[in-house]
């Protein structure tokens, strides 16, 4: 096989395949897609609900559709692909060595390499949940593919810890299977998922949302038996008075994701301490030149829609980055999140780009807010873009535009900041 | 059935004595009441091998570890286990600890080890630099070392497999069966073994085993909670970190694990069930406070695993119980096998082994112990692409023989299909999840078993040639699935009144 590429792409996901099929409109010659699973598509041939495409197709499809859109194009596209194909190792000068069935091990030279390779949920380990260790405890993603690929149920009476998006669709369905889901409970006081998640998988179902609930122990000796609830404090420690018990015989855990880069780290790229994604610059370019992050490895996206267009930013740079066509600024601009800003993507702007008007800068909130502006400041204090928002929460991402205009030489930091409206 | 010897008990002890009279023309059964073997005090534990200064000379505790600890090194290089002798340190931070420092050289030196060392000052840190910077002094032990101890017993068992033991999991010892004072045999779930000698090594069970035939004494379960990290973090120590020990135990330390980890605790704390595996808020906190005085700075982001484990620990007595019953013939109890246990474990089994050749010089004078000629004490080297990372050519040319390795199925630990395959098919084989997880790996990591849970019940479906729904975690109830899809919603019959926005 052919072991020379343009451009590789780590993980075939929603990431991965808008950056191959942009980077071929970007006219990027030889492109190699690499998959560990059986099939294209990443997480959505498991997310067989509705409500992807709104955004980037303006139709709502399910996942298996959504994900069907770009991979029956790879073939028109001249995009080689590599599926059940797993990468073990990337070196900083863009070799790739991954392994298979077929081929055994591949050392694979690109000139580009773009790491799409996700994220990871955390589990029940992560989150240092007391008791015991009995079957029955299942990551909601993990329980998504026990339903969804391989057709089997994991449980019948459930416990949801977590209103993350996953979680809140898992509740219904498995509700829709004929589960008994008793309770979702979330230890924030607010869903960490989206709204019309919680109005359609939950409120729909009547299953009861807890806020500021938590499980403190698990209890069951070779299956879960039942859990103990409580109510927690404004720290988040579990208020012991309030601890009930709920039989069960099945938990959910939708708590958190975690961008998944032992692979980035390995090759000697930095990460971002609160993304846990690569540092990039607005090109979703990685401080290793010529390797680019997008999608959920990079930083974990509310919607699909939204990994495709970051996907498709780095389909055009990795054209750039080939043709050699880039002009750096002087002086890299960093963008630094102030208060209640938890994080933000790109963290720094490299380039002077002929005809760029604006730039988008995403970024998530700490804490909710209500009726408030985000402003985009330089070190003077004057606005280099904002934005107006109703509502902002931990569980949905802002984006701001920044105006490529306003951004002289010798700008050094662009300060996110928070104003109430 | 019948047997000449009944091992009752999967631990590491019982494994050892199995494969200790594997070398002998006779025929042996281990029975074991779970699904796998080393599913007790085996499996939660420190994995240490101390070097032996804690324990008396005089005891058998003291003896048999000081005998024990040179072994360690032939011994997993036949049984091909991970073992690292990476030495341990105690740490001192007053003159009332130096001076206990002391006494453990001291009685380490009566027990015959030389190379122990006070180390202070800047030394101190060169050896360890995360280290707590109060830490004073520490006693140095070069011969400690660090094993999996579940993957230990495990190799034990299948090695005494290959030399003609029998191994029979989920079989539980429900009675010894006595006739004029004289073992004749063990009643289990499966029905009865014929048998005249009887080695009780059932670890937190030894003293319901040894009521049924007729000796009393007392096993309190001891509970133990640790937690281990990422494997990013496995070199945060160098070398096994203890406290001044107490009267009751080691006390809480912090080591690397054989396979990169880090692994904190354990705590000590008396519980009333023989399987209360639990832990708990307040047992996490302990260990993290005790864990802070020898490392300030934990990394609890990278948090992968708490879990807990139950020493068997004896009532009124100090030392390990090692001995042939009084009251009747052909029955042997090795219990309250407590820290250092795991250390002594080849010795034990030596000292089981001599003690049974006089039980049979008594009762059977015509079983004739013999060393058998064809005793093979070495286990074949189960390729593990995790260990080859660094020698891909070789991998290669195994994947050239054998497809399945590569197919990997758990990305965490790098383990491969043909991996899978070969716990499945070793002599003491995996038939759970859990099984599948301690001898490959698949599961152990950062993910714990998110992505490759779904793949190994998968395999274990296809390759035992059963339901998906009857493949459990760790034995029977512990089953992963429930139904099929849309057989659920069939049998509850709920329907959905008004249309939901779904």
């Amino acid at each position: 096989m052919k072991l020379e590429y343009d451009l590789v792409i780590i993980g075939g996901g929603p990431a991965g395949l808008a950056v191959a099929l942009e980077a071929k409109r970007n006219a990027v010659k030889d492109v190699l897609l690499l998959e560990r699973d059986k099939y294209l598509g990443g997480i959505l041939p498991q997310c067989i609900h509705n409500g992807f495409g709104l955004q980037y197709f303006k139709e709502e499809l399910t996942g298996p559709e959504y994900a069907e859109r770009f991979i029956s194009k790879l073939n028109d596209n001249q995009i080689d692909v590599k599926t059940e194909t797993m990468v073990i190792e990337i070196t900083p000068d863009k070799r790739i060595i991954a392994i298979n069935r077929d081929d055994g091990l591949l050392y694979i030279q690109a000139k580009a390499v773009v790491l799409a390779m996700g994220c990871r949920e955390r589990t029940r380990e992560a989150i240092a949940i007391p008791g015991n260790r009995p079957a029955g405890i299942f990551t909601a993603g993990t329980a998504q593919r026990y339903i969804n690929i391989e057709g089997y149920m994991p449980g019948r009476e459930v416990v949801v810890l977590g209103s993350g998006d996953i979680g809140m669709i898992m509740a219904r369905r498995m509700t829709l299977e004929g589960a008994k889901v008793k309770a979702v409970l979330e230890i924030m006081p607010f869903s960490t998922g989206l709204i019309r998640n919680k109005v359609q998988c939950l409120d729909d179902f009547n299953i009861p949302l807890k806020f500021n609930h938590t499980i403190t122990r698990i209890e069951g000796g070779k299956r879960v038996e039942k859990v103990a609830v409580a109510q927690v404090d404004k720290n988040l420690q579990a208020i012991p008075e309030t601890e009930e018990e709920i039989s069960c015989d099945t938990i959910l855990l939708s708590v958190g994701l975690i961008p998944e880069n032992e692979l980035t780290g390995e090759a000697g790229i930095k990460l971002d301490q609160v993304t846990r994604g690569p540092i990039v610059n607005e090109n979703r370019e990685t401080e290793l030149e010529g390797i680019f992050a997008c999608g959920n490895v990079l930083h974990v996206h509310d919607l699909a829609d939204f990994v495709t267009e970051e996907g498709e930013i780095v389909g055009r740079a990795v054209g750039e980055y080939l043709k050699r066509n880039r002009k750096f600024r002087s002086q890299s601009i960093k963008i630094v999140p102030g208060d209640n800003i938890a994080y933000v993507v790109p963290q720094h702007i490299d380039f002077i780009v002929p005809g760029r008007k604006k730039i988008k800068i995403f970024m998530r909130v700490k804490k909710p807010v209500e009726r408030i502006r985000i402003n985009l400041l330089d070190d003077k204090g004057r606005v280099l873009g904002s934005c107006k928002k109703r509502i902002v929460t931990p569980g949905e991402i802002v984006s701001v535009y920044l105006a490529e205009v306003l951004l002289d030489n010798k700008l050094k930091n662009i300060i996110i900041s928070i104003k109430r409206d | 059935m019948k047997a000449d010897v009944v091992i009752i008990g999967g631990g590491v002890i019982g494994a050892s004595i199995a494969r200790e009279l594997s070398r002998y023309s006779l025929n042996v059964i281990l029975i074991e009441k779970e699904d796998d073997v080393a599913m007790g005090t085996s499996k939660g534990n420190s994995g240490i091998i101390h070097a032996g200064y804690n324990a008396d000379f005089r005891t058998l505790k003291g003896r048999l570890n000081i005998k024990s600890n040179p072994r360690f090194d032939k011994l997993c290089q036949d049984l091909k286990v991970r073992f690292k002798r990476i030495g341990s340190l105690v740490v001192g931070f007053t003159q009332k600890d130096f001076r206990k420092l002391k006494e453990l050289k001291e009685n380490g030196e009566k027990n015959g080890i030389k190379n122990l060392e006070i180390i202070r000052g800047p030394k101190l840190f060169e050896l360890e630099p995360n280290l707590n910077l109060q830490a004073k002094y520490a006693l140095y032990a070069p011969s400690a070392g660090i094993i999996s101890p579940y993957k230990f017993t495990i190799a034990l068992a299948d090695n005494a497999v290959i030399n003609g033991v029998k191994v029979l999991l989920e079989t539980e010892a429900k009675n010894i069966r006595i006739k004029e004072k004289q073992v004749c045999g063990v009643v289990t779930n499966r029905g009865l073994v014929e048998t005249r000698l009887i080695i009780n090594a059932a670890g937190l069970y030894a003293d319901e085993i040894a009521k049924t035939a007729g000796d009393s004494f007392k096993i309190n379960p001891l509970k133990g909670e640790y937690q281990l990290f990422d494997k990013q973090w496995g070199s945060l120590v160098n070398h096994i970190l203890f406290p001044i020990p107490t009267k009751l135990s080691k006390g809480i330390l912090v080591a690397p694990t054989v396979h990169g980890n880090l692994l904190i605790g354990p705590n000590s704390c008396r519980v009333k069930e023989k399987d209360d595996l639990s832990t708990s808020k307040a047992g996490i906190k302990e260990v993290h406070t005790g864990t802070r005085k020898l490392i300030p700075h934990l990394p609890h982001q990278d948090l992968i695993s708490s879990f807990a484990g139950l020493r068997a620990d004896i009532e009124g007595r100090d030392d390990f119980v090692i001995e042939a019953s009084k009251k009747i013939r052909g029955f042997i109890n090795v219990a309250g096998i407590e820290s250092p246990g795991l250390s002594s474990a080849p010795a034990i089994a030596e000292m089981v082994c001599s003690i049974l050749k006089e039980v049979v010089k008594e009762i059977s004078p015509q079983l004739e112990l013999n060393h058998k000629d064809d005793f093979i004490k070495i286990l074949p080297e189960q390729p593990k692409f995790a260990d080859y990372l660094d020698k891909k050519g070789e991998w290669q040319e195994i994947v050239e023989k054998d497809a399945d390795y590569g197919e990997i199925i758990c990305r965490c630990e790098k383990v491969s299909k043909g991996e899978v395959l070969g716990a499945i098919y070793q002599p003491v084989p995996a038939r759970s999840l859990d099984a599948i997880k301690r001898r490959t790996r698949a599961g152990m990591g950062r993910c714990q078993g998110g992505f490759c849970s779904p793949r190994v019940l998968k395999i274990l479906s296809e390759e035992l040639k059963i339901s998906p729904l009857r493949i459990n975690k760790k034995g029977p109830g512990s089953e992963v699935l429930k139904t099929k899809t849309k057989d659920m919603i069939k049998e509850t019959g709920v329907k959905f009144k008004n249309e939901a926005r779904v």
